[in-house]
């Protein structure tokens, strides 16, 4: 339709309404969907990027054009690195072990046993709960006197005494990083299970017959094929992670001694604490660009081994 | 298959199954069990005394029907307006003729891979120079903008599989556009539709930042929120939180239960489609 209506409106310079009504209506269909997506994803956006060049704070309520100033001082900070740090190894470490133990449910799921259903259905549980339950029950779990994680690895002699999970500085990242993977790592599997299953069975068969060891088929056959799954899955993965908020401020604030701080955190505080707009759209625009080098990164990775693969 | 092998699938099983859903079982349990219970020395997992007092402290003093509502409404809605605006979307980007739709598509999931974050601050601005804090409005515009992009995906995905020559037929028949959307595709769709507004609702229920950001009190504060602020500095009252979880969770669960395989489905759709 579209591509006929050049030839239509030279032909009729002033009477194209008939096929011009034909052609505007998909558009029209898209437009609410793009003006909101315009309103509340790319104006803010873009806003953030302008109030990081100001000073605008809600407490002197002075907004003036500062330059980059924000971006030195946010440089120069070195609770800025610190939050970068935490950041990176949530992202990094919960990505890989969710990638990891989601391969292993994926695989184990692939087989056909009695109660199969029953596993995938359960494992959506934990994807279902909002991220701020989740977020008390692991406190729950793992509180440093009446926790059961403390009560178990205690009782089977692992640990000598209880250990404060969330209060010291040693173990609160871990312990967070550990609610992630239960949260997310079922889902993994699943969209894992699902690549799995497009993994012509044939192939498999026809290694299996060559006499080819279970992990031999794995690696040579399934893995190959999986890799486009696996890196998007990983690329959506990294991306949440590298976001992450809910869990962080509900566990521990950033705390304790801002061992926890992540990028998220650390820029809510500075948004809706201290009231500095113009440094927290600072930091939070820096965040915004690392995650659109890390997406181009991936795509760019991603087209490259397809290409290789073909 | 040999009998190892099978040994070692059902052990791996049980192993998922007790991670998956033994947390929340644990919890669920820990909702009916007594304070002086919960701070023994040995924790037990059946209520012994059972008690209903958390599920009335959760109800009574904290008021955890005011965010249910709150949560419901605002949940609600987004899901009424993301299903209407990606439908009309994903129709448009799978049925008509829209040049650079991939282009589209793409920008539209791009918008899921932003930092929420980066936008909170200025919306905030923005809804506080419109008087919008503390209203239902600002989250659930802020909602749809954040569900629209998978909502649109999902059912592009499934717009997608349905024949085109069904279509034709249709036009043969001399049904205009929004006639074929209206009369042709969304009554095949329903399941589809009902498993996306699904995904959307629990989205929103689950949506933490900007509830946090954007209101200031019980009258307009969402489910996540009235939880997260159960805690006083001093003391946690773990079942009473207990019961607020199971409280605002089983019914998400049921629901996830029922439709599991169409989720399952509609996920993978939205999530790997290349």
């Amino acid at each position: 339709m579209s591509q006929a209506l050049p030839v239509v409106a030279a032909a009729r310079p002033r009477g194209v309404p008939i096929a011009l009504k034909g052609a505007l209506v998909p558009w029209l269909l898209l437009l609410p969907a793009i003006v909101a997506l315009c309103a509340v994803s790319f104006y803010p956006i873009l806003n953030g990027i302008w109030l990081s060049l100001t000073n605008t704070s809600l407490i002197t309520q002075q907004s003036t054009f500062v330059w980059f100033t924000n971006y030195g001082t946010l440089l120069a900070d070195g609770q800025f690195w610190n939050a970068w740090k935490h950041t990176l190894v949530f992202t990094l470490v919960s990505t890989g072990l969710e990638t990891v133990i989601g391969m292993g449910m994926a695989l184990l799921l692939y087989e056909a046993f009695i109660g199969r259903s029953i596993i995938r259905a359960a494992m959506l549980v934990p994807w279902a709960m909002p991220t701020v339950v989740t977020s008390k029950m692991f406190g729950w779990l793992f509180d440093g006197q009446y926790g059961l994680i403390n009560y178990i690895l205690v009782h089977a002699h692992i640990l000598a005494a209880n250990v404060n999970w969330y209060g010291s500085v040693h173990t609160a990242l871990g312990t967070i990083i550990v609610a992630d993977v239960w949260k997310t790592t079922p889902f993994m599997a699943l969209l894992l299970l699902a690549g799995l299953q497009t993994v012509p069975v044939s192939l498999v068969e026809a290694a299996r017959m060559d006499g080819a060891a279970s992990w031999k088929i794995f690696w040579y056959v399934r893995l190959p094929l999986l890799w486009p799954t696996l890196l998007i899955a990983g690329l959506f993965r990294a991306l949440d992670a590298f976001r992450v908020f809910d869990l962080v401020y509900v566990l521990t604030g950033g705390g304790p001694a801002d061992s926890t701080e992540t990028l998220s955190t650390l820029s809510y505080k500075v948004l809706f604490s201290t009231l500095q707009f113009g440094y927290g759209s600072a930091l939070s625009t820096a965040m915004f660009i690392t995650e659109g080098i890390i997406a181009l990164g991936f795509c760019i990775f991603v087209m490259r081994s397809l290409r290789m693969n073909r | 298959m040999n009998a190892t092998r099978r040994i070692l699938i059902y052990a791996g099983a049980l192993f998922i199954l007790l991670w998956s859903a033994g947390p929340f079982v644990w919890e669920f349990s820990t909702s009916f069990q007594e304070d002086k219970a919960l701070t023994d020395s040995s924790p037990s997992f059946i209520p012994h005394p059972f008690t209903l007092q958390h599920y009335i402290n959760a109800f009574v003093s904290r008021h955890l029907q005011y965010y249910v509502l709150n949560s419901v409404i605002v949940a609600g809605a987004t899901t009424a307006l993301c299903l209407i605006l990606g439908t009309m979307a994903a129709f448009s980007l799978s049925r008509l003729n829209v040049r650079g739709r991939f282009g589209i598509l793409f920008v539209i999931l791009s918008v899921s891979m932003f930092p929420q974050i980066a936008i909170v601050g200025p919306l905030y601005l923005v809804a506080s120079n419109l008087g919008l804090l503390d209203t239902y409005t600002a989250l659930i515009i802020t909602y749809i903008a954040l569900g629209l992009p998978l909502v649109t995906w999902v059912l592009f995905g499934y717009f997608e599989t349905l024949p085109r020559e069904m279509d034709e037929a249709a036009r043969m028949d001399g049904v205009t556009t929004l006639g074929l959307l209206w009369r042709i595709i969304l009554p095949v769709s329903l399941p589809s539709l009902v498993t996306t507004g699904l995904l959307a609702f629990i989205a929103a229920w689950n949506e933490f930042l900007f509830a946090l950001a954007f209101t200031s009190n019980i009258n307009h504060q969402t489910v996540p929120v009235g939880i997260a602020n159960f805690t006083s500095l001093y003391y946690v009252p773990w079942g009473d939180i207990a019961a607020a979880a199971s409280v605002v969770t089983l019914p998400l669960i049921a629901l996830v239960l029922i439709f599991q395989r169409h989720i399952i489905e509609g996920l993978t759709q939205g999530g790997l489609k290349e």
